[in-house]
C-alpha cells in the first residue's frame, strides 16, 4: 500500500522553483530518509505531503486521499519545530491539546515516559531546555498512534545519549509496522535509521536508492595536491578544480584515487585528504552530472 | 459546538491569561474612554448616558476584535506552531469556533468595567430584560467583527494587518455613528451609518437598551456583512499556507 505519494509535483514561490517534477512513493512500513542540503526542497516536499501547502502542479496523496482533507491526516504524525511550541503552555497542556484531536491517542503518562519527559508535566514549554523541547516535539508526532510520521531533523542539537534514545524510539515504531519519513541534512542521521534514501537537490530527485548506494554517491572526499603536470584520465573522479598548480579532486574513493596517482607516476606534493560536507558533494554532483 | 472547538478555546484562553497584562490592556481602553468621555459629558442624562454606554460597548467590541484577531491571527501565522496545528486531523471549523469563543470571553473581561462604570458613575439605567437583550446583542454584534478580524488576520502578513486594522478602525467608528448620540451625526453619516457594520451593530445595541427604532434595512445589512466577512475569513483561511518560505 502506498501511504504517501507525489506525482510529477512542481511548486513555485513567485519566481523561485522549489520543486521541479518530483515523484515519490512511500509504501506502508518503509523508513525513508529525505536527504539534501538546505534549500534543496525537502521541507517543501514534506509540507505538500502533510497538507500545509498545495502543489503548483502535479498531485500529492496521503493515506489514499488529499492531505488537505482532515480525514486523510487521521493517521499522520508530524513534529512541530521545537522553537514554535506555545511558550506559556505547560508540557501536559500541549500534549492534551494534541491528544484531543485523535480518536485513540496514547495516554499522557505513556507519552511522557516513552520520551523521557516524566516530571516535566507542569513545566511551561518556554522553560524547557533545547533537548527537552526537541523530545516533546518528537513525542507530539506519536501522540495519536500514527501509521505514518514525518520527522524533521529529529535529533539536531541533542546529546549523544538522547539521540540514541530517540533513534531507538523511531526504530521501535518502525518495527511495529509504522512508516517513517525522515528529513535531514546529516548523512549520519539518515544512515542510522533509514533503509532507503531519497536525495534532493535544487528541487529534483537526484537519487533514490539504498543507504549504501547513496553513501557512495554523496559521501565524498576531497583530495588536494600540488602538481605542475596535467592529470591523466583517472577513474572515479567526480570533479576537478584547479587554482594555480593546486588541484582539488572530489572522489567517492580517496584510496583508489591516490593509488591511481601513484600508479600513473604523477608528480605531486602536499597531499591532503579530507571529508567533504554534504553541501560540497551536492555542488559537485549537480554542477558536473556526467563526470562520474 | 463540538468538543474540539471547546478544546481550542480552552487552550487559547489559558495562553491569554498566562500573560495577564494583555487581558488588562484590553479592559483598559473601554473603561478609560467611559471615564474620559461619557461620565463627564452625558453621565447625568439617563437616556444619553445609556445610549453612550451602548456606543462605547460597540466601540470596544469592534476594537477588541479587530485588533485581537486581525493582528493576533497574523502574528500566530508567523509562528511555527501554526503549521503544526494545521497537520492535526481537524478542519477550519473547530479552530474558528474556538477563536470565536475566546473572543467572547475576552470581551466579557473588557466590557465588565464599562458596565460597572455606567452603573455607578452615570445615570444610565436599563431594565433587567433590556440588560439581558443587550448582553445577547453584544454577543451577536461581536460575530461580524470577529470574522472581519479573522479575514484580515488570515489574508494579510503581520505588518499589513496592523496597518489595515488601524486604517479601518476610525472611519468605521465615526462612519457608524459611534462617536455621536443617535441622530446626532452629520447628515451624510446619518445616511450611510445604518448600512455600515458598526452602524448596524450600534443600532442593534441602542434598540436593545432603549426605545431606538431599529430599521430592518440596517439589520439586514448587518447580517449581510456578517455573511460577507465569514466567507472572506473562510476563503482566506483555505488559501493561507502560513509563512512563505519555510
Amino acid at each position: 500500500m502506498i501511504q504517501a505519494r507525489a506525482e510529477n509535483v512542481t511548486r513555485r514561490y513567485g519566481n523561485t522553483l522549489a520543486l521541479d517534477g518530483v515523484d515519490l512513493r512511500v509504501r506502508a512500513g518503509e523508513l525513508v530518509g529525505l536527504l539534501g542540503p538546505n534549500g534543496a526542497g525537502k521541507s517543501t516536499l514534506v509540507n505538500l505531503l502533510i497538507g500545509i501547502r498545495r502543489p503548483t502542479s502535479g498531485r500529492v496523496e496521503l493515506c489514499g486521499g488529499d492531505p488537505r482533507d482532515a480525514a486523510s491526516r487521521r493517521t499522520l504524525g508530524v513534529t512541530p519545530q521545537e522553537t514554535g511550541l506555545p511558550a506559556s503552555l505547560r508540557v501536559g497542556e500541549v500534549i492534551d491539546f494534541v491528544r484531543a484531536h485523535y480518536p485513540n491517542p496514547l495516554t499522557r503518562d505513556e507519552l511522557l515516559e516513552r520520551f523521557g519527559l516524566t516530571g516535566l508535566v507542569r513545566r511551561q514549554t518556554g522553560g524547557l531546555s533545547g533537548g527537552q523541547r526537541r523530545r516533546l516535539a518528537v513525542a507530539l508526532a506519536f501522540t495519536g498512534r500514527p501509521e505514518i510520521v514525518f520527522l524533521d531533523e529529529p535529533t539536531t542539537g541533542l546529546d549523544v545519549e538522547a539521540r540514541r534514545a530517540l533513534w531507538d524510539g523511531v526504530r521501535a515504531f518502525h518495527a511495529e509496522g509504522g512508516t517513517v519519513v525522515l528529513t535531514s541534512h546529516y548523512l549520519e542521521e539518515i544512515e542510522a535509521l533509514a533503509q532507503r534514501v531519497v536525495v534532493l537537490a535544487n528541487g529534483r530527485v537526484l537519487a533514490d536508492d539504498s543507504v549504501t548506494a547513496v553513501r557512495g554517491l554523496v559521501g565524498m572526499r576531497r583530495v588536494s595536491l600540488t602538481s605542475a603536470v596535467p592529470l591523466p584520465d583517472l577513474e572515479g573522479l567526480v570533479s576537478v578544480e584547479r587554482a594555480d598548480d593546486r588541484l582539488h579532486l572530489l572522489t567517492a574513493d580517496a584510496d583508489r584515487l591516490v593509488r591511481a596517482l601513484v600508479a600513473h607516476d604523477v608528480p605531486f606534493r602536499d597531499l591532503e585528504v579530507r571529508p567533504t560536507s554534504l553541501e560540497e558533494a551536492f555542488l559537485a554532483l549537480t554542477r558536473t552530472p556526467a563526470a562520474t | 459546538m463540538s468538543s474540539l472547538a471547546l478544546t481550542h478555546a480552552k487552550f487559547q484562553i489559558i495562553e491569554l491569561f498566562r500573560i495577564p497584562i494583555a487581558v488588562i490592556g484590553s479592559a483598559f481602553w473601554p473603561a478609560a474612554s467611559m471615564l474620559a468621555f461619557v461620565v463627564p459629558f452625558v453621565g447625568h442624562e439617563p437616556v444619553y448616558a445609556t445610549y453612550a454606554t451602548a456606543s462605547m460597548v460597540t466601540f470596544a467590541v469592534m476594537s477588541t476584535n479587530l485588533f485581537q484577531y486581525g493582528i493576533g491571527v497574523s502574528e500566530d501565522r508567523a509562528q511555527p506552531w501554526d503549521p503544526f496545528v494545521r497537520t492535526l486531523p481537524a478542519g477550519a471549523a473547530p479552530r474558528f469556533a474556538g477563536r470565536i469563543l475566546t473572543g467572547l470571553a475576552m470581551m466579557a473581561v473588557a466590557l465588565a468595567p464599562v458596565v460597572v462604570i455606567a452603573t455607578f458613575f452615570t445615570e444610565a439605567s436599563v431594565s433587567a430584560p433590556a440588560f439581558l437583550a443587550a448582553v445577547l446583542a453584544t454577543a451577536a454584534i461581536s460575530i461580524p467583527f470577529i470574522l472581519m478580524g479573522l479575514a484580515i488576520g488570515y489574508s494579510l502578513p503581520q505588518k499589513a494587518a496592523i496597518v489595515v486594522a488601524q486604517v479601518l478602525f476610525l472611519p468605521l467608528a465615526f462612519g457608524g455613528g459611534l462617536m455621536t448620540p443617535p441622530g446626532g451625526a452629520p447628515g451624510f453619516v446619518e445616511d450611510l451609518a445604518p448600512y455600515l457594520p458598526t452602524g448596524g451593530a450600534v443600532r442593534l445595541m441602542w434598540a436593545a437598551v432603549g426605545d431606538y427604532p431599529l430599521e430592518p434595512g440596517s439589520l439586514l445589512a448587518l447580517i449581510a456583512w456578517t455573511g460577507l466577512f465569514g466567507a472572506l475569513a473562510v476563503w482566506a483561511y483555505r488559501r493561507d499556507e502560513g509563512r512563505r518560505f519555510g
